[in-house]
């Protein structure tokens, strides 16, 4: 078994830089995804299937499509690219920055589509009774509907970090497969396979893989658990 | 104190058109369900934006369409308590009774939190779940949240009627005390004679979204016509009395009333507390002159004041008992047997045990200042 840990320090940082981009896609993912989701569930204006089908997107389209729009939009000379550089100094193409950028994405359709039904089974007469309790709409949603929609929330965060885990297309058509920078682990798997002789490292990258990808879906069914029974809603 | 509203409001074929005014520490809006009460209190609680009108809490204006006023419900400081209690579940019941108090500025806050937690006997709750209460204990924890936000005014959306007839009782007495014992005034959705006979000062009656009469609860309960027909047997004179003494050997209580000595089955309150009765009219039995040898404890003498056509072969007979009126419904056959007019001299009589918890309860305290 020793093999299985032995990595070469690029196999590691592809397993250090994906668990990196998987969170920051992950947590930059949240306060949109939140807002979305509650534009969706509650918001009635015009355009809001047009709203619905662009967030989901990425969800049917190849995943090469999204990363080369994403290439398009977000490269150097793209609109948001250049323009985010130019004020901002953020630069997303060929960096992993780009590539959580890509998982991001990617992974919202699944985290907007979880909290928007957690969000839909909020009995809105409790935010009514806060309401008269003296609590302003903006403070009902954090004391109220935020914490009743925790386990949809949890739920939403773990599909999008495990979508991120796994992103390929997008990832590689957007921002490359550069060692240390843009190579996460499935893009590393993918070199793997492209070289003679590469199979033991496609192995040990592949059994890391499906050990994270566990982990995460265990820690979130211990913490919908915990959060479920501390509420206890009948 | 004083509620006014002044509304029309129509929701898809329904319409609410209502005019009233109390100055009462217990109005009960009441009325057969779908006649528009809960819509008036949602109205009241600012849970509803009327189309047209107006509604003044003491003189503060929270709703006048025509000036184009209609304060949110979160600034409106009143207090309201759902039938189905919503308790925030993801709380204990002591963050629940918190929760209004956060939101409550500090030179307005009069509730106190122990006092509350007494008055209501939740203290034995605090570190429950609202998931892990009764139906009747949850309703109190909801009274208490509403109460701990210092509100101006607490409105009560049949806070009984989704309870059996056990917790109910074990409810009443607490809302007795909250009318009693603080300084709120309470607006009170029921449908239930028998609740707003027991709890309220004045009566706003509701038919078909419109007010079909309002007033002391006392005058209101004796229009038998106002009262639905499934409970209109249910209705009567409203007494209010005292207790005078308890008879321990014979297990009773005598209660003194303007119409006389009143017998009821023991009750567990002091000498000299008010209590108020509800004398069904079909518990009452009209005699002609003083009967003897009857089971009946009491016999009240009083004249008849009026005489109005009920369902069936029933009439209703109103019988004033040295001022207060009694009622007795009884057949028509009956009333022609015993040639009974206007004016006529006659003996209202009523069991005691025909007095259960149901139609007695706690009166109302002789108000010293009006």
């Amino acid at each position: 078994m020793t093999w299985l840990l032995d990595l070469t320090p690029d196999e590691w940082n592809a397993v250090r830089l994906s668990i990196k981009v998987a969170t920051v896609a992950m947590l930059f993912s949240l306060p949109p995804g939140i807002l979305i989701a509650l534009v969706l569930a509650r918001g009635k204006f015009w355009g809001k299937t047009l709203l619905n089908g662009l967030v989901h997107l990425p969800l049917i389209l190849p995943p090469v499509v999204t990363g080369y729009l994403l290439l398009l939009t977000f490269g150097r000379r793209g609109p948001a690219g250049a323009f985010l550089a130019e004020h901002f100094g953020i630069v997303f193409s060929f960096r992993w920055t780009g590539a959580a950028l890509a998982c991001g994405i990617m992974g919202f359709p699944l985290m907007v589509r979880a909290i928007r039904l957690s969000i839909e089974a909020v009995d809105r007469k409790m935010e009514a009774a806060a309401g008269t309790l003296g609590a302003n709409p903006l403070l009902v949603f954090a004391t109220i509907t935020l914490p009743l929609i925790l386990p949809g929330l949890i739920a939403g965060a773990i599909l999008s970090f495990a979508k991120a885990m796994g992103e390929f297309g997008a990832t590689i058509t957007f921002v490359s497969n550069i060692p240390n920078e843009t190579q996460t682990l499935p893009s590393a798997i993918y070199t793997f396979t492209q070289v003679p002789g590469g199979d033991e490292g496609a192995l040990r990258l592949t059994l890391i893989s499906i050990v994270i990808s566990m982990a995460a879906l265990v820690a979130s069914e211990v913490l919908a658990r915990r959060v479920g029974r501390r509420m206890d809603i009948e | 104190m004083t509620v006014t509203v002044d509304i029309s409001h129509r929701l898809g074929d329904f319409g609410v058109d209502a005019r009233f005014e109390s100055a009462g520490r217990l109005t009960a809006l009441f009325g057969p369900s779908g006649s528009g009460k809960t819509t008036l209190i949602n109205l009241i609680a600012g849970l509803i934006r009327p189309d047209k009108g107006r509604i003044a809490v003491d003189g503060r204006v929270l709703v006048d369409t025509a000036a184009g006023i209609f304060v949110p419900k979160h600034k409106r400081r009143i207090g309201m308590v759902f039938q189905d209690a919503r308790l925030f579940p993801h709380m204990s019941v002591a963050s629940n009774l918190r929760y209004g108090r956060w939101f409550t500025p500090t030179a307005e806050r009069y509730a106190d939190f122990n006092a509350v937690v007494d008055l209501l006997g939740i203290g034995p709750l605090l570190e429950r779940r609202p998931a892990k209460l009764s139906g009747g204990e949850k309703q109190r924890v909801a009274i208490g949240r509403a109460l701990l936000a210092s509100p101006k005014l607490l409105l009560m959306d049949e806070p009984l009627a989704s309870l059996d007839d056990a917790r109910k009782a074990e409810i009443l007495p607490y809302i007795e005390r909250l009318r009693d014992e603080t300084k709120i005034p309470i607006v009170y959705v029921s449908h239930s004679v028998a609740e707003v006979a027991r709890l309220a000062s004045d009566v706003v009656v509701l038919a078909q979204g419109k007010v079909a009469a309002a007033g002391p609860t006392t005058a209101i309960m004796q229009r038998l016509d106002l009262l639905p027909a499934e409970e209109r047997g249910e209705g009567g004179g409203v007494l209010d009395t005292a207790v005078l003494r308890h008879d321990e050997v014979f297990g009773m209580t005598v209660l003194g009333s303007a119409a006389g000595e009143i017998r009821v089955p023991l009750l567990a309150m002091p000498v000299g507390a008010p209590v108020r009765i509800r004398v069904r009219a079909r518990d009452v039995m009209i005699a002609t002159e003083q009967p003897t040898g009857l089971s009946a404890l009491n016999i009240l003498p009083g004249t008849i004041v009026a005489i109005e056509p009920g369902e069936g072969p029933a009439v209703e007979v109103a019988i004033d008992c040295n001022g207060a009126t009694i009622l007795a419904r009884i057949t028509e056959q009956s009333r022609q047997a015993l040639k009974l007019r206007l004016g006529r001299k006659v003996f209202a009589v009523v069991k005691t045990v025909s007095f259960d918890r149901a139609n007695t309860g706690a009166g109302l305290p002789v108000e010293s200042d009006g």
